[in-house]
């Protein structure tokens, strides 16, 4: 039944009626407020037998929890940011180990410099470490994910990142459809693990593997996503029959019949996106948009589908590969391998700063038009503060610590109108 | 579980297929090393093995390991001068394990438990033995055992030899020397006593013996001359011992002079003064280091009173005064006359100076070879030239002991048995000593050796009772406890606990250890921890 | 001590086992059917000290826990030799992670079977010096605070063992390592740095700390099963020689440890909640050259000349030791 409610509230009911066993968590912005509802939820008795550790890091947030998953129990984290890549050894551990623990990234901008808003360079960060990404758009979102996430976890003995964006969903109050225990309890078995840490049958986890394995190993943690293509869809679809709601799945498109130009984005850019669309739709142009649900598994053949009888295709994305540009982008290239389809890089909100409507509108514009987009674009870059920091840094060596200079430049922590 | 992760995730023991036993280079191997006591004993006794029983508190076990060897524990453990104690490794940790208190308590449990051994069934064989000393007994008990009918000739009226006529009844009282002997007659052995064989190839004869052991000691006292004493007032020490057990003691008058260094020396002064003597004078011609007889005798003399006078010799006697030159030891450390000259007082004098074999009854023994100084020649076998006649004891080359003769008869009974089978035997052969060196004896108890008591020094010039008192049986065990079990296994589980690889099988209770050489390492740390030494590194052989 | 001391029986205590020893005095090694928590077939060098000092301790824990025992083991030499694919020469429950995440590891477990209402079911958290002392200390810290029912043992082998012999915060004074040579003004590791851990764990106030050797067998059991009747956090450093890292003869292992203990260079002790309750007496005293001569890892100090000033120092933190744990025939002297 739907009720208004802050979205990190959200998520910790939800995950509560999960059923976890061990929550270890450490606080970081903006994940705090579903920690601290969690651990009031665990305290007061109303998660069962479940053990909530107040721990002294990330790094040991998630440590606990391989311990404690490799025991049976069915674990649960968030992080966001520093806590991410502070735990990134052993997210790549988790992974390798097959452990299906369940997390929710806040995303939130990676330092130097310290940023607490939103962006996805953290979870784009921990990429290739094994985990599957699933990408909220929005509250309701967000909580249908985390129960499908540990259905798909379980099933896969894989760990899933459930991502939404820092303060924009964390900290937003929306109207969400809560979901019941009853309800959750017939869609969610209780964990199975495939390894078991039980003195009554002993094994040894954790081995080292040299090169006569490890290729085969690293091949069965790739195929493991292989299947999850295969499984998201039909979890999707139970949740659709348990709950009502066709949540979750690959990628959801709008409005991409008959479109020419495709704008593609992860998270909650996403409801802009859409408006973006109706505006341009109504201005006449053929755009449509396609959210990625899933990042990882890499939906490639579904985005060939959605994408690949377009002209043009526009990756809006909150984060950068410094040296090189997009990372979205390269990967939806990927996958238009052989069809001559364009793909942009435009990349936005880095830091919490503000995706407008208008600027997305614009930018499809700008893309259409006869100078097209550089490769890649930064939207809404305020280029009179980099010119000046460029010149400074010329005229001197020792000109200063660049974000300093730029503040000093912009006068105050403001984002740029929109 | 069969959806284990493929090869994140591995079964319990996998690591068995590794078989590390490939990376050796050297490798232990179990191997028992001689104990030096075992190698010390003149009769062959396993120290060790029955000191091992005595810890677990066997003790019926312990005295059947004695027996095996020797059956006079009781005896031994009170006359033997144990160079077993002297050559115990634990002598070079605090103290040498007290080996011979702890035989002597187990020989007198034997006799007051009337303990028994087992015969071997019977062979038909007659064996005669000449001579009811400790080697002609121990002889006699060995081929009793062999399952031999065993026939022991005696010239004197009483058996034991020197046990009876040459040691003091302070040292060897009498009925623990009747007990043992008793023993050996009970196993049928048939002694006859005041029985001196006077033509010994017609004995053979007559009484159609099948081999015949000679033990009859070195029962002759050596004599000197010494001008102007008349024989009748000079006694020799075995005279006067002898004396002692037939219940009409010497006349010594108040002061004895004995000379001679020896322990029977030393018996015979100790003697005197319980008789009464008001002194007892030792006159010997070396000094204290020289002096043949074992330290602890002079010490327990000394404080009995006994008085001594080194280098000295007697150059003449005028009724009680005695005048005697005094030595001086050369480089050599034999004593040269040095021309000065004082007087003693004595009214009788004892000679022991030493003894002889009366080898009279040997004359028409053919091929036998007697020595210039009158002891018999005989082989490894203990036996004389002449075929089926051996000898031991005093009689042949030998350090002139209890515990050689009891050897003796050992040893002599085994070729005797192998001769009267046709066969030979052969000594197993030894293991290497087991040195300290090899020992780690950081693991053993610190323990003082146990002492035994002895009665006062008053009541030792006045009696004949047993100087030295048997330990009880909670400090004989605890005795035995401080056996350092050199060069034997003994069950400590050290190989077994620190190897780091678990390649050490513990094979059960009282079985051992046995090492898994497909994972041994070869390291080297259950040679380096075993307590005992009993383990050998030895190069790996490919 | 934990234990009595029984003389007297030739070998009293002393030995691995003895045939006249009550059950209740005899160790758990001796024994025909310990664990071997750590079976035959690992890759540990010849004459390892912390192999022998794993099996000991685990097989104690199994002993205690009535095998219902589950073990987390950091990285380093101990997972490495035990657990190659496909070899793994663990008996017992057993889970590697990281090299600085076991004490959280195992706090999981401890949480997991608390969930699940597994209350028999107990936890040994395993590493070596590196990752106790260093990469792993945030993470004991955090286990420590939180008083997680998890025993942790060190197994300090005073180096980098398994990367080739480098400096850990646990290496002592005038160590040669090959990142602390023995080169220069002050050959070797410098002196008047390095943690101490069983204080640090002390002052964390847990139930139980405690400090044991491989050269002494039975107070290492004791002591571990002494660790395993509490709940709650708990900590034992033990000291186990590496025959490569320290250049010492591998028959020799246990040796080098005793004379470690006895020269009082390294205490054994134990503490309750933050206060040293008792302490195991030095049997036969040594001068730390005793220790010193049998490591090729402290060679420098016996050059021509010697460094007389330098066994000076490390004798006077031995002696330091005995006063304060009062570990020649005294009473403790100090609390902490």
């Amino acid at each position: 039944m739907k009720q208004q409610i802050e979205g990190s509230q959200a998520v910790a009911k939800t995950v509560a009626l999960c059923h976890p066993e061990v929550a270890a968590c450490y606080p970081i912005s903006p994940q705090t407020h579903i920690v601290e509802t969690l651990s009031r939820l665990v305290k007061a008795g109303e998660v069962g037998s479940c053990q909530f550790l107040n721990v002294e890091s990330e790094f040991g947030a998630l440590s606990v929890l391989i311990g404690a998953s490799a025991a049976g129990a069915r674990t649960y984290t968030a992080t966001t940011s520093q806590g991410l890549l502070f735990m990134a050894e052993a997210v790549y551990n988790a992974a390798g180990l097959g452990l299906p623990i369940v997390m929710t990234i806040a995303n939130r901008a990676v330092g130097a410099p310290i940023n607490i808003w939103n962006d996805h360079s953290d979870s784009m960060a921990m990429r290739d470490a094994g985990w599957m990404q699933l990408f909220a758009e929005d509250n309701q979102g967000a909580v249908d994910l985390h129960v499908q996430a540990f259905r798909l976890a379980e099933e896969l003995s894989c760990p899933v990142m459930v991502c939404m964006d820092g303060y924009i969903l964390t900290h937003a109050v929306e109207a969400v459809d809560l979901l019941t225990q009853e309800n959750v309890d017939a869609f969610l078995p209780p964990y199975d693990p495939v390894q078991l840490l039980d003195p009554s049958d002993p094994v040894s986890i954790g081995s080292m593997v040299g090169p006569d394995a490890f290729m085969e190993v690293r091949y069965l943690a790739h195929h493991k996503h292989l299947q999850a293509l295969e499984a998201i869809p039909r979890i999707q679809k139970e949740f659709h029959q348990q709950f009502g709601r066709a949540s979750g799945g690959l990628l959801e498109s709008y409005k991409t019949e008959g479109a020419e130009t495709i704008v593609v984005a992860l998270g909650s850019v996403n409801g802009t996106i859409k408006d973006a669309v109706d505006d341009l739709r109504a201005e006449g142009l053929a755009v449509g948009a396609v959210k990625i649900v899933s990042y990882r598994p890499f939906p490639k053949y579904q985005l060939r589908q959605a994408l690949g009888h377009a002209k043009r295709v526009i990756v809006v994305e909150k984060d950068l590969s410094v040296g090189k540009g997009g990372i979205l982008s390269s990967e939806v290239k990927m996958a238009m391998r052989h069809l001559p389809v364009m793909v942009e890089t435009v990349i936005a909100g880095l830091g919490g700063r503000a995706i407008p409507k208008a600027s997305i509108v614009r930018v499809v514009h700008e893309a259409l038009s006869e100078e097209g987009l550089e490769e890649p674009h930064f939207l809404d870059l305020n280029w009179d503060v980099i010119n000046a920091e460029l010149v400074r840094q010329q005229a001197k060596r020792r000109s200063g610590p660049t974000a300093e200079n730029i503040l000093r430049e912009v006068g105050t922590l403001g984002v740029k109108a929109g | 579980m069969e959806r284990k992760p493929f090869a994140i995730t591995l079964d319990p023991s996998s690591s068995l297929a590794n078989h590390t036993g490939n990376w050796r280079t050297m490798r232990p191997e179990y191997a028992d090393h001689l104990p030096p006591c075992n190698h010390a004993c003149p009769a062959g006794e396993n120290i060790q093995a029955w000191l091992y029983e005595a810890e677990e508190g066997k003790y019926h076990e312990a005295w059947l390991k004695i027996m095996e060897d020797n059956p006079f524990p009781a005896i031994h453990g009170r006359v033997c001068y144990h160079p077993c104690q002297d050559a115990c490794n634990r002598g070079q940790l605090d103290e040498a394990v007290n080996i011979h208190a702890v035989e002597r308590f187990l020989g007198d449990l034997a006799t007051k438990h009337n303990w028994k051994v087992e015969l071997g069934a019977p062979t038909g064989k007659r064996v005669l033995i000449v001579g009811a000393g400790p080697s002609g007994l121990s002889a006699a008990y060995h081929l009793a055992r062999f399952g031999h009918q065993v026939i022991i000739y005696e010239a004197g009226p009483n058996t034991g030899g020197m046990l009876r006529f040459g040691i003091p009844k302070y040292r060897l009282p009498r009925e623990r020397l009747d007990a043992e002997i008793a023993r050996i007659e009970d196993m049928g052995v048939m002694i006859r006593l005041n029985q001196k064989v006077e033509d010994l190839q017609a004995t053979i004869e007559s009484e159609k013996f099948d081999a015949v052991f000679l033990a009859i000691g070195a029962h002759l006292s050596k004599r000197v001359e010494v001008p102007g004493r008349d024989a009748g007032r000079i006694l020799d020490a075995l005279s006067f011992l002898e004396k002692m057990d037939s219940g009409t003691p010497p006349k010594i008058g108040r002061r004895v002079a004995v000379y001679g260094g020896g322990n029977t020396a030393l018996d015979v002064a100790r003697t005197a003064k319980r008789l009464g003597a008001e002194e007892a004078l030792i006159i010997y011609r070396r000094d204290r280091e020289h002096m043949p007889a074992h330290d602890f005798e002079v010490q327990e003399a000394l404080e009995e009173g006994i008085l001594v006078r080194w280098l000295r010799t007697i150059k003449q006697i005028d009724d009680t005064t005695f005048t005697v030159e005094e030595m001086a030891l050369d480089e050599d450390g034999k004593p040269q006359p040095t021309g000065r000259f004082e007087t003693l007082e004595a009214d009788s004098l004892v000679l022991a100076l030493g003894q002889e074999v009366d080898t009279s009854f040997l004359r028409n023994v053919p091929e036998l070879e007697i020595s210039p100084d009158g002891v018999i020649q005989v082989d490894h076998r203990m036996m004389t030239g002449c075929p089926g006649v051996f000898a031991g004891g005093d009689m042949v080359p030998a350090e002139r002991t209890v515990t050689v003769a009891t050897g003796h008869g050992k040893k002599a009974a085994r070729h005797i048995d192998a001769y009267l089978r046709g066969a030979e035997f052969a000594k197993p052969a030894s293991h290497a000593i087991a040195s300290f060196a090899r020992l780690n004896t950081w693991y053993y108890t610190d323990a003082d050796q146990s002492q035994q008591p002895q009665i006062g020094i008053a009541k030792r010039q006045v009696s004949f009772d047993e100087v030295v008192g048997g330990l009880t049986e909670e400090t004989a065990l605890l005795e035995a406890r401080r056996c350092l079990s050199c060069g034997t296994c003994f069950g400590c589980d050290n190989c077994y606990g620190v190897c780091p690889d678990n390649a050490v099988i513990k094979l059960g209770p009282g079985k051992g250890y046995a090492i898994n050489y497909d994972f041994c390492k070869g390291c080297g740390l259950c040679a380096e921890e075993c307590p005992c030494g009993a383990i050998d590194m030895v190069k790996e052989r490919k | 001590m934990s234990y009595q001391q029984v003389k007297f029986y030739q070998t009293g205590t002393f030995t691995i086992g003895n045939r006249l020893l009550d059950e209740h005095n005899q160790t758990i090694q001796s024994q025909r059917d310990r664990t071997n928590s750590l079976n035959s077939g690992h890759r540990a060098c010849q004459g390892c000290g912390e192999a022998l000092g794993a099996r000991y301790a685990v097989d104690a824990a199994m002993r205690a826990a009535n095998k219902n025992l589950v073990a987390v083991n950091a990285t380093g030499c101990l997972e490495v030799f035990s657990s190659p694919y496909p070899e793994s020469a663990w008996q017992i429950p057993w889970m590697h992670s990281l090299f600085g995440n076991a004490p959280a590891v195992a706090s999981g477990v401890a949480a997991a079977m608390r969930a699940k209402g597994k209350k028999e079911t107990r936890v040994i958290a395993q590493g070596g010096d590196g990752a106790t002392v260093d990469i792993g200390f945030g993470c004991l810290s955090g286990m420590f605070e939180r008083n997680d029912d998890v025993l942790y043992i060190c197994y300090d082998n005073e180096a980098y063992m398994n990367t080739g012999v480098q400096r850990s915060g646990s290496t002592p004074a005038r160590a040669w390592t090959n990142t602390t040579q023995a080169v220069g003004t002050e050959p070797g590791n410098p002196s008047g740095i390095g943690k101490n851990l069983p204080a640090i764990a002390m002052a964390h106030h847990i139930p139980y700390v405690a400090t044991a050797s491989v050269a002494d067998l039975h107070d290492l059991e004791a002591k571990v099963t002494k660790a395993m009747g509490f709940h709650g956090a708990r900590y034992i450093h033990v000291h186990v020689p590496c025959p490569l890292g320290w250049k010492s003869d591998p028959a020799l292992t246990i040796k080098v440890a005793r004379m470690a203990v006895e020269s009082g260079l390294y205490p054994l002790y134990e503490a309750e909640h933050g206060s040293v309750i008792d302490r195991t007496p030095i049997r036969r005293k040594v001068p730390v050259e005793r220790y010193l001569e049998l490591q090729g890892r402290f060679k420098h100090l016996f050059s021509d000349p010697p460094d007389v000033a330098g066994i000076a120092a490390i004798q006077a933190i031995a002696d330091a030791n005995i006063r304060r744990y009062g570990l020649v025939d005294q009473e403790v002297q100090g609390g902490t």
